[in-house]
């Protein structure tokens, strides 16, 4: 199966006390960039179903990386190779000046060229949290899809049982394949993801593997081609215009309060809460 | 960050980060305060591909050179905060390159590649009851007889000794003097071999120090490192390494004892301003700050030279001096800052400040290392 992941880079989540404002622009200087975290489970789900999770030396498959960003956006796709993916791309951009939109777009001609069975992706962005990509790109290919998968089980590489969580239970879709399919936390737990290459008894450590360093040497030697967004796309101009960005209000220091008494009376009266 | 690291260190260093943070700094405070880590995190470092850093492939190793295996370390104590974890899962890093140097290569596949998967503990055995650092003087004695070595003695303040499977020991088979010397694997479980109690120590604590006896203790010749009586060459080259490794880490506890002071002076408050709005404590942080830029900087220059292949003797003396003045001076300093909680046991600043006396005297005293300086100066 050739299995075709996008993947964008963001700002260290857990540095986002970091983000500046000024004049309404927004100041990322001297954050560091992560994939993003729904992203490395994709990818973390397309090397586990082009594999056989007891002899992962032989490929069983093909896992292609794309991003769009800058020049330095390409150790993000360095990390993913040293992970284990095959080959990448970079679709030359800023970082500000796309939207799910374009990106979707740009990857119906990208699909088309690169011709996978598969589009895995995370299934939202943590800056943006807009979580359109996977949709739209299906959308606009004409694939079906399944949004926000727990579970994948490969069926002899020609449809996917997908499990979808919802309240109160588990959603399995049945899709042909080619089809588009994003992904949600769940799918990187030890059994979530059964492919025809993997013993049906064999557990996953919890969670995206670690690159070993021999890989991480070895990734330097990957292929990795640069593409311009023009080349995909002759509509590059954002839908989605950014007016102001406001970081969210200082916290108030709290009230000590003595006794139980005190703190329900102001919760009624001042609060008014209760 | 050293001056040598490149993407690859800067990825590895995002995978021991992850690693530590999830798996170790969780439990950090607790193993150190049971004086001991779970045994399974032998396996766990290995299967996050931290364990074999710096080993050859064909061993079971991750490749890459001691440069990758500072980073990997550093980053492990830097998000783990457990200084006493992270040498007893390191204590490979002291007990297997003399067999990966010298060792056959049955003695590779029996030694080495179990160690990396993380299913065997090793541990080195240099230093005895009766002397430490002057190895050209060692007691333990190992007579030829037969197929075997007949080993009697002891070693003491040895690191994972408690429950190393196996201890790359030091032993005279020869005559007086440092052409006497070799080294012999002796496994646990050989008769004659008893691990003595768990010592305790002022810092270090979630990693096991043991003194080990010998006592008619029969080892196969098969175990001896390289050829007889020249383990004292084999030892040295690995006292270089090692200083290199103990300077790292001094650099690495260095700079969390600095970042816990940062974090302290901005957060607590006396006199109506935080600490930091203090020129005294700015300046306290500033000279910290100097000190380790001057101990890092030294530890990569020295890890160059190594990883090219000069010799490094005299260097590793000087660094390894360098970087525990440094990592004393901050931590004390940190403590100070912290005031009355950095004497408190729920403090890290605490731990570290334990955890630093040990370089000083671990690995060669500050002294020998200034002996070492002395004699390849040529001060005559």
């Amino acid at each position: 199966m050739k299995i075709l992941v996008p993947l964008k880079r963001v700002a260290d989540p857990d540095n986002a006390n970091k983000v500046k404002v000024n004049a309404g622009k927004l100041v990322t200087t001297g954050l560091e960039w992560k994939p993003n975290p729904f992203d490395e489970y994709a990818v973390e789900t397309a090397l586990r179903l082009t594999e056989n999770g007891t002899a992962t030396k032989t490929r069983q498959g093909e896992v292609v990386v794309v991003t769009f960003g800058p020049k330095d956006s390409e150790t993000t796709l360095r990390a993913m190779l040293g992970t284990g993916a095959d080959r990448a791309i970079r679709v030359d951009t800023g970082d500000d000046q796309i939207d799910g939109d374009v990106v979707a777009r740009a990857l119906k001609a990208l699909v088309e060229k690169e011709k996978p069975d598969l589009v895995l992706c995370g299934k939202q962005a943590v800056d943006g949290d807009s979580g359109q990509v996977g949709q739209q790109l299906a959308e606009y290919l004409g694939w079906p899809q399944a949004t926000f998968a727990g579970s994948i089980e490969s069926e002899g590489d020609k449809a996917l049982l997908v499990g979808r969580e919802v309240d109160g239970g588990t959603i399995k879709l049945r899709v042909e394949l080619p089809a588009v399919v994003s992904v949600d936390l769940r799918i990187v737990a030890p059994k979530s993801v059964k492919s025809v290459h993997t013993p049906a008894t064999h557990a996953y450590p919890e969670g995206v593997r670690f690159a070993a360093l021999m890989a991480i040497m070895a990734a330097k030697k990957k292929p990795l081609a640069e593409v311009k967004l023009a080349d995909l796309t002759s509509d590059a101009a954002p839908k989605i215009q950014y007016l102001d960005y406001e970081l969210p209000p200082a916290r108030k220091a709290g009230v000590k309060v003595k006794d139980v008494t005190e703190l329900v009376t102001r919760l009624k009266t001042e609060a008014k809460v209760v | 960050m050293f001056l040598f690291e490149t993407d690859e260190h800067a990825e590895l260093r995002k995978n021991a980060r992850r690693f530590a943070e999830t798996r170790i700094k969780p439990h950090a405070s607790a193993w150190e305060e049971a004086e001991e880590f779970p045994r399974e995190l032998y396996g766990e470092v290995a299967r996050a591909g931290l364990l074999g850093v710096s080993y050859p492939e064909e061993l079971g190793g991750m490749g890459g050179d001691i440069s990758h295996a500072l980073v990997a370390s550093e980053e492990m104590v830097l998000a783990g905060h457990s200084v006493g974890t992270v040498v007893g899962v390191g204590s490979h890093g002291i007990a297997l390159p003399p067999i990966v140097r010298l060792g056959t290569p049955e003695q590779k596949e029996r030694f080495v590649r179990p160690v990396l998967t993380g299913e065997k503990i090793s541990a080195l055995g240099i230093t005895e009851p009766g002397g430490g650092s002057d190895v050209a003087s060692l007691r333990t004695t190992a007579v030829r007889d037969g197929d075997h070595y007949v080993v009697n003695g002891s070693k003491t303040f040895i690191t994972s000794g408690v429950r190393a499977d196996f201890v790359t020991t030091a032993v005279r088979t020869g005559g007086p003097g440092h052409g006497g010397v070799s080294l012999l694997v002796i496994e646990r479980g050989t008769k004659g071999f008893t691990v003595g109690k768990k010592l305790k120590k002022t810092g270090w604590w979630a990693t096991d120090t043991a003194e080990l006896s010998f006592e008619e203790c029969r080892v196969p010749v098969a175990n001896l490192i390289g050829e007889e009586n020249t383990g004292f060459y084999a030892i040295m080259m690995n006292f270089a390494s090692e200083r290199i490794y103990l300077a790292a880490q001094c650099v690495a506890i260095a700079e969390l004892a600095y970042r816990e002071s940062i974090t302290y002076a901005k957060e607590r408050h006396a006199f109506g301003k935080s600490l930091m709005g203090f020129q005294v404590t700015r300046h306290k942080l500033a000279d910290m700050a100097s000190r380790i830029a001057a101990a890092r900087a030294l530890t990569g220059e020295i890890t160059i030279r190594y990883v090219r292949g000069e010799d490094v003797t005299s260097l590793a003396a000087k660094a390894k001096n360098v970087a525990t003045d440094t990592c004393s001076f901050v931590c004390d300093q940190a403590v100070q800052i912290h005031g009355g909680n950095g004497y408190m046991r729920e403090y890290l600043v605490e731990r570290l400040y334990r955890d630093a006396r040990l370089y000083p005297i671990g690995g060669g005293t500050r002294e020998i290392m200034n002996e070492i300086i002395s004699k390849t100066e040529g001060y005559g």
